[in-house]
């Protein structure tokens, strides 16, 4: 029993990390940039969701839908002002800017919202008691598993039914095909930045959900591990973010409750390791040879 | 003839040095230095060759490691280790300073060495992420490890549940504790001085510049702008790519070891990712492969926080904001091709002129 709710916590940080894995695929299957600011933007989510319940007094789903609603702009703003301009540039150079830009987040933030953490209320309390109470599930949990299955089957038929979706899968596979086919690529991109950011809102709530506190710095590490999911999983591949995103999750509990506490990051990571080195693409990744 | 074409190349990048140096250290002795810019002096020659060193991977090697400040962490805490157990030994703060660097080094090339060996299989953005996991790993290892000396040697503890304190150590009545877990080391005798930061940098620019120019240096090159003309012709990719990461791993092993020496108290906590990604900032400002650069980018990208610090309390957005408007300008087309046409412009009156 206790190792099945250890394995229903590891379970919805997974998910939580999915959904922010998603948003960092999207962006990488399109821009094919490490967008370093995502976590950045998972923070402003959550703040502004706390903000809108706190000072404006706006119930729980009103909130979340504005804090969506400035992700979306601030991922859209950040594009055309910080990446765009480096669309023909190098890998390293873009990487850079996206580390500015993250910087650049978390010190507004600091500035204007402070470094004091808040106590975040969950967006939903109560657990529901399965095995005469002895397992509790509760349902910030149960919400978060479904957010995360929803938002991954609608990426995928999103992707691969839509016009737009197969825009997007054009620009991914070869940019300049695309554009002679009449894809407007740099529309096709924000589209990718606005939904990816809208993506990291939701995941900003959840996370606050479940850790109960938010400081500027909250979407660093999560961020981090999320990119780490969306390379465990394939990088580019949808469905290789949800798995990479669940396992992550699960590893993590899983070692926080049997191993080790003070080194659970660190087996997240050395699983990783051997996961690249058995299957340099990620688990759904595709390996594509280099032709000479 | 070919002193002018050596004063133009790597002899100009060891002049700066040496002049900066050659002012600096007077100055710095004689007390004329504002206390904040002469306690930077020691980071700044520790940065300056951890840039130098992260540009021989990242530059020459060609690939990316977001992981640099792992082995500055395994340099940083071997020569801490090193240095407070050899404080009877080797009297003299100099030779014990140069003993603990070595040291550090050695300990950073075999990390280096363990980690290259799978590591270097992997290309571009996965590579990248592994040595992110590396450093990560580093880190959490050297913040839980305990190491201990009483007469019977040294006493070394993963407390890997976290439940273990300094008391499970077993030392003897009379035992030093010198790294305790997340508090990291406290106490150590800071030994490090502005001199050999100046010849850990100076070390640094011949062992990188030399292989540079040397046969593998070219082999390394080769294997970056083409792996796989460069294996087509026998250059072995593993053996050259393992040199390179050694090296830059052994090189960032003695820079830390330098910056651990510099602080009576050190955590482990310091070496994070954002070490890593300031460091490849240098190395990315300064230009990928160019030595000078990173010497430059380094010494000016320690300093400037310092001076906006002392403008207001929003230099961290200056900062930020400066990176994004630098990598925005440096990398602005339009702006390219009219540096590129003035430069033609600047060569055809001078060909004329002469």
């Amino acid at each position: 029993m206790e190792f099945l709710a250890y394995l229903i916590s590891g379970v919805s940080l997974g998910s939580v990390y999915a959904i922010i894995a998603l948003g960092y695929t999207m962006v990488y299957g399109i821009a094919k940039m490490l967008n370093f600011a995502h976590g950045d933007v998972i923070m402003v989510g959550g703040y502004v969701s706390f903000l809108a319940v706190q000072n404006l007094g706006l119930p729980v789903l009103p909130s979340v839908l504005l804090s969506m609603a400035v992700c979306t702009v601030l991922g859209i703003v950040i594009e055309a002002l910080a990446y765009r301009p480096l669309r023909s540039a190098a890998p390293l150079a873009v990487l850079i800017t996206a580390i500015g830009v993250s910087n650049l987040l978390q010190n507004a933030a600091l500035l204007i919202w402070k470094a004091a953490p808040r106590v975040y209320t969950p967006v939903v309390s109560g657990s529901v008691q399965l095995f005469d109470g002895q397992l509790k599930i509760s349902y910030i949990s149960l919400l978060t598993i479904s957010a995360c299955l929803v938002i991954m089957l609608a990426l995928m038929v999103f992707t691969g039914k839509t016009k737009l979706g197969k825009a997007m899968r054009a620009c991914s596979e070869d940019r300049g095909a695309a554009e002679l086919m009449g894809i407007n690529v740099n529309a096709t991109i924000s589209l990718t930045f606005a939904i990816g950011s809208g993506l990291a809102a939701i995941a900003g709530v959840l996370l606050c959900s479940f850790s109960g506190t938010l400081m500027p710095t909250t979407g660093s590490m999560p961020g981090i591990k999320a990119f780490t999911a969306a390379v465990f999983g394939g990088i580019g591949s949808i469905p290789g973010a949800f798995l990479g995103g669940l396992l992550l999750g699960v590893i993590e509990a899983m070692a926080q409750a049997y191993i080790t506490t003070s080194l659970a990051n660190s087996i997240v990571f050395l699983v990783l390791i051997v996961v690249l080195l058995v299957r340099p693409a990620g688990l759904l990744g595709k390996y594509v040879p280099e032709k000479v | 003839m070919k002193l002018k074409q050596f004063m133009k190349g790597d002899g100009l990048t060891y002049l700066l040095v040496i002049v900066a140096f050659a002012i600096l250290a007077p100055l710095n002795a004689g007390g004329f230095l504002s206390r904040s810019f002469s306690g930077l002096l020691i980071p700044i020659c520790c940065y300056m060759s951890l840039a130098v060193s992260l540009n021989l991977t990242v530059g020459v090697l060609g690939e990316l490691s977001l992981g640099h400040a792992g082995f500055m962490c395994v340099g940083a805490f071997s020569a801490v280790v090193a240095s407070t157990s050899l404080a009877q030994l080797v009297p003299i703060p100099g030779l014990r300073l140069a003993i603990a660097m070595i040291v550090g080094a050695l300990f950073a090339a075999m990390v280096g060495l363990i980690i290259g060996a799978p590591v270097l299989r992997l290309h571009g953005d996965y590579l990248a992420i592994v040595t992110l996991a590396f450093g990560q790993i580093i880190k959490e290892l050297v913040g839980s490890l305990f190491v201990g000396k009483d007469t019977h040697g040294l006493h070394v503890m993963l407390n890997l549940r976290g439940n273990l304190t300094l008391e499970d150590l077993g030392l003897e009545d009379g035992g030093v504790a010198i790294l305790k877990g997340a508090q990291g080391a406290v106490g150590t005798q800071p030994i490090a001085t502005f001199t050999a930061g100046f010849f850990l940098v100076l070390l640094t620019l011949a062992v990188v510049l030399n292989l540079i120019h040397s046969r593998s240096g070219r082999a390394i090159m080769a294997l970056r702008d083409n792996r796989i003309a460069a294996e087509s012709i026998g250059i072995s990719s593993i053996k050259y790519k393992m040199m390179a990461f050694i090296l830059s791993a052994a090189l960032a092993g003695a820079a830390g070891a330098l910056y651990g020496l510099n602080y009576s108290s050190l955590q482990s906590a310091k070496f994070d990712f954002n070490t890593s990604i300031m460091i490849l900032v240098f190395v990315v400002l300064g230009g990928l492969g160019n030595i000078r650069g990173s010497l430059i980018s380094a010494a000016a990208m320690t300093i400037l926080p310092v001076v906006l610090l002392e403008f207001n309390s929003y230099w961290k957005l200056i900062y930020a904001l400066l990176l994004i408007g630098v990598m925005l300008v440096s990398n602005n087309a339009k702006l390219k091709t009219m540096l590129g046409q003035v430069k033609m412009r600047l060569h055809r009156t001078n060909k004329e002129a002469s």
